[in-house]
């Protein structure tokens, strides 16, 4: 659905987004969500670094503690939150790769109030493929994507799998 | 992905787990640890979830360690302590279990003084049953804190050596231990008065002596264990100061050790008998770090039990 020119061009677009409407970015603090959030966050942070020369700090968040289905998600492996520096009266941007039903960013959101008092929280996606179960939206859309519930939009990056692309895919592949 | 799952087992003893059981556990520690350095300690993971802590024997450490273990991931924990239960009212160990049960407990915690009493509650109720030490048998989440305690410190266990010293027989600290380390590839000896090492340790493939200053010369831990009197109807040694002779660690043996000695005591010590106070609180010492760590592993395994996997 994307290749790797068009979704550096859709991040490109995400980090003048972000910078632009949190002038000036020192109050600025992207988190990503793993697992694929997090590269993607690291890559806004260096955008906005060429962009505005500020260096933003990035950090990553695992939401496994905060899920509401918990027995749904046998064997997942947890991984570390780092949470870089204080979020009070900062302005904190959720990055992650999909957004679908709004469960996981409900997660990050109740995560995120445990380590602060952000001045707001946002939140950056690469692709929205819609079909909500929660009242979220995203403040920057990389793209949109028209899909049915069984589908699977599958999210690969260079820094975990090889390469950057997109692809829809029939539930029967959907990865674990 | 791992096809390991914990969800709704028992963890009775580590006799019955496999290295790669035990891995399974150990890794995911460390998002525990994590939560315990937040400084709002608490994540709603166990939200709803009952926790039974069910102690027929004094213990401190390790029934805090699973209060605060189970309190991190916002379960409600109750704490029952024999003094204060109707087992002293005669009420039998089976009948007060099957009550536990029907409250809807989402899993028990068991200590008792009689080796195999969790293995009979498991077996009794539908709820899982975590063993918090059985008499001389098992006391499996101390060997789990013990070993993660080793591996954030070294890596990889392998062909890394152990010494257990003290009262090896009627540990069930040393038990669990042996267990654990030889599953993940260690080298243990055993070490304590004659009258204090059990039979049958080369099954398990365990050396055994009773000359500390020659032992410690070559192992990469020593485990100190607590000098259980309470343990003790017959006399297996003359007198406290004559086995602090021989087996208490102080400074000067520990001088003998390779560098980089780890030392470990499940607690609670007692100073100048076992170890001397200069050693437990040196740098060698990673007496408190088992402390900490055994919060993070009871939460993981709390975590794991209840859902996680």
């Amino acid at each position: 659905m994307l290749d790797a020119a068009g979704i550096e061009q859709a991040l490109r677009r995400l980090g003048r987004e972000i910078s632009t409407r949190n002038t000036p970015a020192t109050r600025l603090v992207l988190i990503g969500i793993r697992t694929r959030g997090v590269p993607l966050a690291m890559r806004l942070g260096a955008l906005i670094k060429s962009d505005t020369g500020t260096d933003v700090p990035v950090g990553t968040i695992d939401i496994t503690l905060y899920r509401d289905d918990l027995k749904a998600r046998q064997g997942r492996p947890m991984q570390a939150t780092h949470i870089p520096c204080l979020l009070d009266a900062r302005h904190v941007v959720l990055v992650d790769d999909v957004l679908y039903t709004g469960r996981t960013v409900r997660a990050a959101m109740d995560a995120l109030t445990d380590f602060g008092r952000p001045l707001s929280v946002q939140l950056a996606v690469l692709v929205d493929r819609g079909h909500r179960e929660f009242p979220i939206q995203a403040d920057y859309v990389g793209t949109i994507l028209e899909t049915a519930h069984d589908e699977q939009v599958r999210v690969q990056v260079s820094e975990t799998d090889g390469h950057d692309d997109i692809t829809l895919m029939e539930a029967a592949r959907q990865e674990a | 992905m791992s096809s390991i799952s914990f969800r709704g087992r028992d963890l009775l003893d580590v006799e019955t787990l496999s290295a790669e059981d035990i891995q399974h556990i150990l890794d995911a520690v460390p998002s525990f640890k994590e939560v315990s350095e937040r400084d709002i300690k608490k994540v709603p993971t166990l939200r709803g979830k009952t926790v039974i802590n069910l102690f027929f024997e004094p213990s401190t450490r390790t029934r805090t360690s699973f209060e605060i273990a189970g309190k991190r991931l916002s379960a409600d924990v109750v704490n029952i302590s024999v003094a204060t239960s109707s087992v002293s009212k005669g009420e039998s160990l089976r009948d007060m279990a099957d009550n536990l049960a029907a409250m809807q407990a989402d899993v028990l915690i068991v200590r008792h003084h009689v080796a195999g009493v969790p293995h009979f509650l498991a077996r009794s109720v539908p709820q899982p049953v975590i063993n918090a030490g059985d008499g001389a048998h098992e006391h499996p989440t101390q060997a789990l804190l013990d070993v993660f305690t080793l591996q954030e410190k070294w890596g990889s266990l392998q062909d890394r050596s152990a010494l257990i010293v003290g009262d090896i027989a009627s540990s069930r600290v040393a038990r669990s231990n042996v267990l654990a380390m030889r599953k993940l590839g260690m080298q243990v000896c055993v070490c304590g008065p004659r009258t204090m090492l059990p039979a049958g340790l080369d099954q398990l493939g365990v050396e055994s002596t009773s000359d500390l200053d020659e032992a410690i010369q070559s192992t990469d831990v020593v485990m100190m264990l607590r000098m259980q009197r309470e343990r003790h109807k017959d006399v297996l040694f003359p007198s406290l100061a004559e086995y602090a002779e021989r087996y208490c660690l102080t400074g000067e043996r520990l001088r003998r050790a390779k560098e980089g000695v780890v030392v470990m005591h499940p607690g609670p010590i007692n100073r100048g008998v076992e170890i001397a106070p200069e050693v437990a609180d040196g740098l060698a010492s990673v007496i408190l770090q088992q402390v900490t760590n055994g919060v993070a592993v009871r939460m993981a395994l709390l975590y794991l039990i209840l859902g996680g996997g």
